[in-house]
């Protein structure tokens, strides 16, 4: 028999357990000496995860849906493997900014926003409450169903009770005084409650172990076994489905869903960022804990599925009608188990009672620093930075908080409670942190992302959770309209809430995952890319992204403009945290930096933002911001002030932002004149050798023809046939000259583009057959023979007509020139294939070197090594050739073997043959 | 016995005009149309004076000045260089890798003549 006061006695007697382990723990913290800092303890304090909810909710939801209790530990396995990377950049951000929630964390991120801090804590707030509701749920529900021992009835059989006799109520009240005495007990308001952790850390073991000391009695105890026990159960039809994944509910889109929540739920519910990253003592614990608490997890839900199973098998739900929910109390009630039970009431009472520990005092310190002190210190009338004493109101109104948090959560319970299933309560409380990730997660990995993104995305992501989850279930529970959830609002049906713009086959969970985080990220990443950021902002994101590489904090110093004296900071500190504490903390400056305060008058910038930190410690980022700011600019309350230096700031960036962007202008701008006058130079020298080429060759001609000429002059007797020889030479070498002037003019004119084209369709034929008679006297001279050999239809080529003739020339002339009198043979040849003409001029002359082959075309190249007796030519002939070939779109180039002749070849784009156009006329 | 003058220039008519003028003066005259020519023909039968071109084929004419004045043999062989690039450059290259004198093309015959003749000791 379990009376009242037994359960009440040992109640007490546990909580007063705890407060001792508190006690003991703050105690050793104030001596340096440390009981939490290990990583087991750490680990046992993330396990604050598991709540009531885990040690009922799971066998619970087991007991529905099989192993569909699964993804709620599933998501953070997954995460702890992240941590290193992710809990330990956060971490490090959190110690070097004094973070003192994650809504100080995301308001210090965007800009140090007051604004932004306090939409965090109000979503916490109200995220958090139905979470609480369901610790208070789980508490009354487990107590009233020990008080009916051995019994068994269940809760909602006496819930019509009235407000004083609500067990629910006193319970709430209960834990507000216990947290009030457990969080809030000290003067100096700092972010960190050792004793707190090493109670929550005990309170992990004791639902551990009785946890498992619940499912080895039902294993063991009750069966022989887990074998035994799945065999029986097998042979119940409605139980073999839980055994199995085709039981569960909502299919994969759930499981996803349910893994996302909890994956984010680990790292940003309220609570778990207290323990995780505000309470925590060396980063290094992170990488025991990411394997130590996935552990942990797996022994918790090892014995989920055959308590769920073993009380179905106990209770047949034809006969009994016990609540699945309270299968880990009830079972060991029905065997008679009087110690085991008391023991699960305890590991119950544990797991409710560390999450409304930490989640209200993790509240209570983000809605005093982020919500309440920022508007306090607004209001210029209470003069609150003028007050001597701030650090007892700030207590105030951080045990104010948590008993309006407890008393929240008591309300939801009221109001919905009854409504659902534990595991749904939790899950719309998962939801809610979730909103909190997009924020967190992009923040700390992109500069870019803004106040007024984060002010986007969380302020409508809340609102849509609010709209798909929240409201839904006070419809539900009679306490709004129903009209809404099954028309719509306004009766306009893309507008209800479990199928929003026509969204169905999802869960509402998953439904509302699905469209808050669309909402959420969609705007925090738009908004974001086209809002500037402030000064403050930049400098803020430049500190969280780059947390692992300015560990120093001297950047933000230069933030300070004013000044202000060592006592007035001091004075400020001691305001808020103590005056004992504010000498302690400046003495430890003092000595890091080996500079002796007491002889400064003025405090330099790298103090006054030590300051600053310091007192964010208590009293958050922004509202620090602000007080430091006061005091530094010797003024009462100086928003404006701090505004100004924003925008003096922010301007500073704008003009030094300009200056390297016509920086970056001006390099470039050099880079493309030294690449120009690069060019220049080589245009130069290629001048330069070209003029000096062209001089060269004109003194040659020059040279002959002035020595023969003085020659003839001063020696009037030369034989007739000297006289004549001479005369000739001087004659040949002028035409040479004339030739060579003329071709350099000629090139000159087609490089720089000063020639007229006179372009007309003509026939290739006809040019050639041009070419042929033009050069056919030399061919009689030399004796060389000639042939050509046409197609018998036209090829018509868009071409100057001159400038083609004087191409086939050239080759011509090239020809006859290098072949041997009388042996010699060219011929010319046009073939016409597809859309190509190509014209072949063929000799059998000496060949070409193959190393001169490519040369060959180049100004002034002469094949070297001809025999002396070989007329020369001008080297500009085959250039200017090529000019003419490519300016028609063509090509040329030659085959040669050295001793076999040379083919000289070019193609020229064909326009149409006549055979074509006799075709296409034909067809009209 | 006539003093011997090497012509070495790849342009044939202008070799035929100095061939002309030092016959005209009493030389005898041995011709090399590029710069390997040139070297074989100094082997064969050394000048007293080669009247060098600059821009020959298969070896320059500075090359063929350095190789001649390598051998301390050919020490004594005077030589005149002849160039149509009128740059300072060159008549400084040609100088400094041990050349007598310089003439630049298209030249007066005289001063050709005279030159030639000043540098064998053959002025009256």
């Amino acid at each position: 028999m379990l009376r009242d006061s037994v359960i009440l006695l040992v109640g007490f007697a546990y909580l007063g357990v705890l407060f001792g382990i508190a006690y003991f723990g703050d105690k050793r913290a104030d001596a340096h000496r440390s009981i939490i800092s290990n990583p087991y303890i750490f680990t046992l304090s993330i396990a604050v995860y598991c709540t009531a909810w885990t040690f009922y909710g799971s066998v619970g939801r087991a007991a529905n849906s099989g192993v569909g209790f699964l993804p709620i530990y599933l998501g953070p396995t997954l995460m702890a493997a992240l941590w290193w990377f992710l809990l330990r950049k956060i971490i490090r951000i959190a110690k070097t900014q004094r973070i003192t929630s994650i809504a100080d964390f995301i308001g210090s991120r965007y800009g140090k926003s007051a604004m932004l801090g306090g939409l965090v804590a109000v979503i916490a707030v109200v995220g958090i409450m139905p979470y609480i509701s369901l610790q208070l749920k789980a508490i009354s529900t487990s107590y009233i169903v020990l008080q009916n021992y051995p019994d068994l009835v269940m809760p909602y059989e006496s819930s019509a009770s009235a407000l004083w006799e609500d067990t629910t109520l006193y319970v709430a009240l209960l834990l507000a005084a216990f947290t009030i005495l457990f969080g809030t007990r000290h003067i100096d308001a700092t972010e960190r409650h050792e004793g707190m952790v090493a109670a929550i850390a005990f309170e992990s073991l004791v639902k551990l172990l009785a946890f498992l000391a619940v499912g080895v009695f039902v294993t063991f105890g009750l069966f022989s076994g887990p074998a035994d026990l799945f065999t029986r159960a097998a042979a119940v039809p409605e139980l073999a489905s839980l055994m199995s994944f085709e039981g569960m509910s909502g299919g994969y889109a759930s499981w996803l869903s349910l893994t996302f929540l909890s994956m984010m739920a680990i790292m940003f519910l309220p609570r778990q960022f207290q323990v995780a990253v505000v309470e925590n003592v060396n980063e290094d614990h992170i990488r025991k804990a990411a394997w130590l608490f996935p552990l942990y997890l797996l022994i918790i839900n090892l014995f989920v599925l055959p308590i769920a199973l073993g009380g179905h098998l106990l209770f047949p739900s034809h006969t009994f009608s016990v609540d699945p929910d309270t299968y880990v109390l009830t079972v060991p009630m029905a065997e008679r188990q009087e110690g085991l039970t008391l023991f699960v009431f305890l590991g119950g009472l544990s797991a409710a009672t560390g999450m409304v520990i930490v989640a209200t005092i993790a509240l209570s310190t983000m809605v005093c620093n982020d919500l309440v002190m920022p508007v306090l210190l607004r209001i210029k009338a209470l003069a609150l930075t003028e007050r001597k004493d701030v650090s007892s109101l700030l207590l105030g109104i951080r045990r104010g908080t948590i008993i309006v948090v407890l008393l929240l959560g008591y309300l939801y319970f009221r109001l919905i409670g009854e409504s659902y299933a534990l595991v749904t309560i939790g899950l719309v409380s998962f939801a809610a942190a979730a909103q909190f990730a997009p924020a967190i997660l992009l923040g700390i990995f992109w500069k870019g992302a803004s106040r007024r993104g984060a002010m986007a995305g969380l302020s409508t992501g809340f609102v849509v959770w609010a709209y798909t989850l929240l409201l839904p279930g006070f419809a539900k529970s009679g306490w709004l309209p129903v009209d809404f959830v099954e028309q719509g609002l306004f009766g306009i049906e893309l507008l209800k809430p479990y199928a929003l713009f026509g969204l169905t086959g999802l869960d509402p969970i998953a439904h509302a995952v699905f469209w808050s985080m669309l909402v959420n990220v969609g705007l925090l990443i738009g908004v974001s890319l086209f809002s500037r950021q402030s000064a403050i902002e930049q400098i803020q994101a430049a500190f969280f992204v780059d947390a692992f590489r300015t560990s120093n904090q001297e950047g933000q110093a230069r933030f300070w403009h004013g000044s202000t004296t060592v006592s007035d900071l001091k004075g400020l500190v001691g305001r808020f945290m103590g005056a004992a504490r504010a000498n302690a903390e400046f003495a430890t400056y003092a000595r890091r930096r080996g500079v002796d305060l007491d002889e400064q008058g003025s405090a330099d910038p790298g103090l006054v933002n030590f300051a600053e930190r310091v007192l964010a410690g208590a009293i958050g980022a922004a509202s620090a911001r602000v007080m430091v700011s006061s005091v530094v600019k010797g003024e009462a309350l100086s928003i404006e002030g701090v505004m100004q230096i924003l925008d003096e700031t922010s301007q500073v960036m704008e003009y030094s932002r300009q200056l390297e962007q016509k920086s970056r202008e001006l390099e470039a701008a050099t880079a493309e004149l030294r690449a120009a006058n690069k060019r220049l130079q080589e245009l130069d020298r290629m001048k330069d050798e070209f003029v000096s080429t062209v001089s060269h060759e004109l003194r040659t001609p020059l040279t002959s023809i002035r020595a023969f000429s003085e020659i003839l002059r001063s020696d009037p007797d030369l034989p007739k046939h000297k006289r004549q020889e001479f005369l000739e030479i001087v004659v040949k070498e002028t035409e040479r000259l004339t030739r060579l002037i003329n071709q350099v003019l000629d090139l000159a004119k087609i490089e720089a583009r000063h020639v007229e084209w006179h372009m007309e369709d003509v026939d290739l034929r006809q040019i050639i057959e041009d070419a042929v008679a033009a050069v056919s006297q030399l061919f009689n001279e030399r004796k060389v023979a000639l042939k050509s050999q046409l197609p018998p239809v036209a090829a018509i080529v868009n071409a100057d007509r001159d400038r083609m003739i004087q191409v086939v020339i050239n080759l011509l002339s090239n020809a006859a020139k290098f072949c041997e009198p009388k042996l010699g043979r060219v011929e010319v040849s046009l073939v016409a294939n597809q859309d190509k003409l190509r014209v072949a001029v063929v000799d059998n002359g000496p060949g070409i070197p193959s190393d001169q082959a490519k040369h060959i075309f180049e100004k002034f190249h002469q094949v070297a090594d001809q025999q002396m007796s070989k007329p020369r030519g001008t080297g500009l002939g085959l250039a200017i050739t090529k000019l003419i070939v490519e300016h028609h779109g063509g090509k040329i180039w030659v085959e040669s073997t050295l001793g076999q002749g040379s083919k000289f070849l070019f193609l020229l784009p064909a326009l149409q043959t006549i055979a074509a156009r006799a075709a296409s006329s034909r067809n009209h | 016995m006539a003093k011997n003058i090497l012509l070495v220039d790849d342009e044939p008519n202008i070799v035929l005009s100095l061939e002309f003028l030092m016959k005209r003066v009493g030389y005898g005259v041995q011709i090399a149309a590029d710069g390997d020519a040139a070297l074989e023909a100094v082997k064969q039968q050394r000048p007293d004076l080669i009247l060098l071109d600059v821009s020959l084929p298969k070896r320059d004419g500075f090359n063929v000045c350095q190789t001649i004045r390598a051998n301390p043999e050919w020490n004594d062989i005077r030589i005149i260089m002849l160039t149509a690039k009128g740059r300072d450059v060159e008549y400084e290259k040609g100088l400094a890798l041990g050349a007598d004198d310089y003439v630049t093309k298209p030249f007066a015959t005289q001063e050709v003549v005279d030159k030639v003749r000043a540098m064998l000791g053959d002025d009256t």
